[in-house]
């Protein structure tokens, strides 16, 4: 099966950090036409459609018209690379392999939005993507990519290169500006919202790698071109990152709307050895995991919202016969267990809960009345968690209950007093 | 992951050192923004850790009050408040490499290198340490060394791994 490859496009096929093997490949002529008309640009980005693909889908369009209307002596623009999402490597890939995309793609937003200084906020854990932006960050400014007089426009904006230090929750917008700040990465209260106030208070523009890198073919394509591909709610290409009991792991570019079946049988080869495929952990670790009787969900939000499934930054992690869930359960409620940053009282405190809870159930202690509980904690954090790490942290036991119930109701001693 | 090292392990803190840490630090002053970076090159120059003298040292040079390096310092992974070994192994024992068999991994690393996850060699030449997701999932069971991806480990490779490691520090001219 062909991918349909936009912000993958020349991907592997030129030196990444060359702006000129990029922009002999097509690259930076997105740029050229946004810097012809730089109001048109938000309005371009509404029309497309486009939203966010960190996992929150937010319309990016409207995101870049609250930074744009703000008025400040000072806005920014901050690209999310920090990505922490168990099972998502996709922003790695985009920067590894078309650093330059992500370069022109900032600086339209920018020029959108009239920022003049942007950030990229790097995970720890990618020191050697690190080496590779640094390098493409040097060549676009020697080449008028970035700089004080962008390719002879006037237009000013330049990208500094911040490494992060570990913490999962720094994937969160408001976290993440807190640690570009120098402090603990802790969520804020919103609102403010970042659009209006970010960084040190100022308007700001933050969106995922892949979103940004999907900026420079709908400037040079436009947005009729872009919304021809994926589904009417999610329109352009998605990243999908494959992982687990799936023979052929790694990140592969299809149109919003390809069946899971298609990603897992033909694009994934199916499970190694013969096994059979169990379960499928959707959207990463914070995301539901569904049945292999669901199969045939396209991978759009609203049709994974229906059916139980989670879209997030278009994860899936195989699981074959031979996993436990309620092993697998534990081992991302521990994963949750650490990463909160324990600001609010609902995320540090449930967490270690539903951890005490899911390994009841897996040693086979658990008694009347812990299934009820174990819901019950894990529906109060979806709604009373200050950010999307604790909303989202019961996602996965929620949807085993729904989807497995006989992982928790088989368990010894629940079974034996229940029955 | 904060066991305590043993005394003897303990790298010196050398006057030296701390004028290194202090002009890294100093290259900041006012500037409350840039912790986070000096604390990344401090951490370098000071054994692979941030003991208490060296984060007063930062303290002192960039105006920085102790308290608020210590709530970033303790905050990231990457930061410790001990010092590590020269080199560092992060196991990631998130789900996409748990599924893949990280906890044998870990047993060969702890076995290998005769330590536990969280402690260091007693020659001060590594330190292991589990980790959440180092986006390695389409080679996993992974682990990064220092800056370097190693995939699709096995226990057989975990072994040569950790020979490979220690012949090259041997030829760099030992821990």
């Amino acid at each position: 099966m062909e991918e349909t490859r936009v912000v993958l496009h020349k991907a592997g096929e030129i030196q990444p950090t060359s702006s000129r093997e990029y922009e002999a490949a097509g690259g930076y002529a997105g740029l050229r036409k946004a810097l012809a008309d730089p109001d048109q640009i938000v309005d371009m980005i509404k029309a497309s459609g486009l939203r966010g693909r960190g996992g929150a889908g937010f319309p990016t369009g409207l995101k870049m018209s609250f930074t744009k209307g703000a008025s400040a002596d000072k806005k920014y623009v901050v690209c999310n690379a920090d990505e922490g999402e168990p099972g998502t490597n996709k922003d790695r890939v985009i920067m590894e392999e078309v650093p330059h995309r992500l370069i022109e793609g900032m600086v339209i937003a920018a020029l959108g939005v009239g920022a003049d200084q942007g950030y990229i906020y790097l995970r720890a854990e990618y020191p050697y993507v690190r080496t590779i932006l640094e390098k493409a960050l040097a060549d676009a400014r020697a080449n008028g990519f970035l700089g004080r007089d962008i390719l002879g426009s006037g237009f000013a904006f330049d990208i500094q290169l911040f490494i992060g230090a570990g913490a999962y929750v720094c994937g969160e917008e408001t976290a993440l500006l807190d640690s570009l700040e120098g402090k603990r990465g802790e969520p804020r209260v919103k609102p403010p919202y970042p659009g209006v106030a970010g960084l040190w208070g100022k308007p700001t523009l933050v969106n995922n790698v892949e979103t940004l890198s999907n900026l420079p073919a709908i400037m040079e394509h436009g947005p009729e071109w872009f919304k021809s591909m994926g589904t009417e709610k999610f329109p352009g290409t998605k990243l999908f990152t494959l992982s687990g009991n799936v023979v052929n792991r790694g990140v592969y570019e299809f149109p919003v709307g390809i069946t899971i079946r298609e990603l897992f049988e033909v694009v994934g080869g199916g499970c190694p050895n013969g096994k059979r495929l169990y379960a499928i952990q959707t959207g990463g670790a914070s995301g539901n995991i569904i049945p292999a009787s669901l199969l045939d969900t396209p991978m759009d939000p609203e049709s994974c919202a229906a059916a139980g499934a989670t879209f997030g930054a278009g994860d899936l992690m195989f699981m074959d016969e031979n996993c436990c869930l309620l092993d697998v359960l534990e081992n991302l409620t521990e994963f949750f267990v650490k990463e909160s940053c324990g600001k609010c009282c609902a995320c540090r405190e449930g967490n270690p809960q539903l951890l005490h809870l899911v390994q009841k159930f897996r040693h086979g202690t658990a008694q009347r009345g812990d299934l009820d509980l174990l819901v019950e904690l894990g529906s109060a954090m979806t709604i009373g968690c200050l950010c999307g790490l604790g909303q989202a942290a019961p996602n996965p036991i929620l949807s085993v209950v729904r989807f497995f119930p006989q992982v928790f109701t088989t368990s010894d001693a629940y079974a034996k007093e229940v029955s | 992951m904060e066991k305590a090292v043993h005394e003897g392990l303990r790298p010196r803190i050398t006057e030296d050192v701390l004028k290194r840490v202090a002009e890294i630090a100093g290259r900041w002053r006012g500037r409350p923004d840039m912790l986070i970076p000096v604390l990344h090159e401090v951490q370098e120059v000071a054994g692979n850790g941030i003991p208490k003298e060296v984060a007063k040292a930062v303290s002192e040079a960039m105006g920085v009050p102790l308290a608020q390096i210590y709530s970033v310092q303790t905050f990231y992974s990457f930061f410790s408040k001990e010092p590590r070994g020269k080199i560092l192994i992060r196991l990631c024992k998130t789900a996409p490499c748990h599924i893949k068999g990280t906890k044998r991994i870990l047993e060969a690393f702890e076995q290998a290198l005769g330590i536990e996850a969280g402690e260091t060699t007693a020659d001060g030449l590594f330190t292991l340490e589990t980790c959440e997701c180092i986006g390695a999932c389409d080679v996993s069971p992974a682990a990064l060394i220092d800056d370097t991806v190693y995939g699709h480990l096995t226990e057989e490779k975990v072994v040569e791994l950790v020979q490979t490691l220690r012949q090259r520090e041997q030829l760099n001219g030992g821990a």
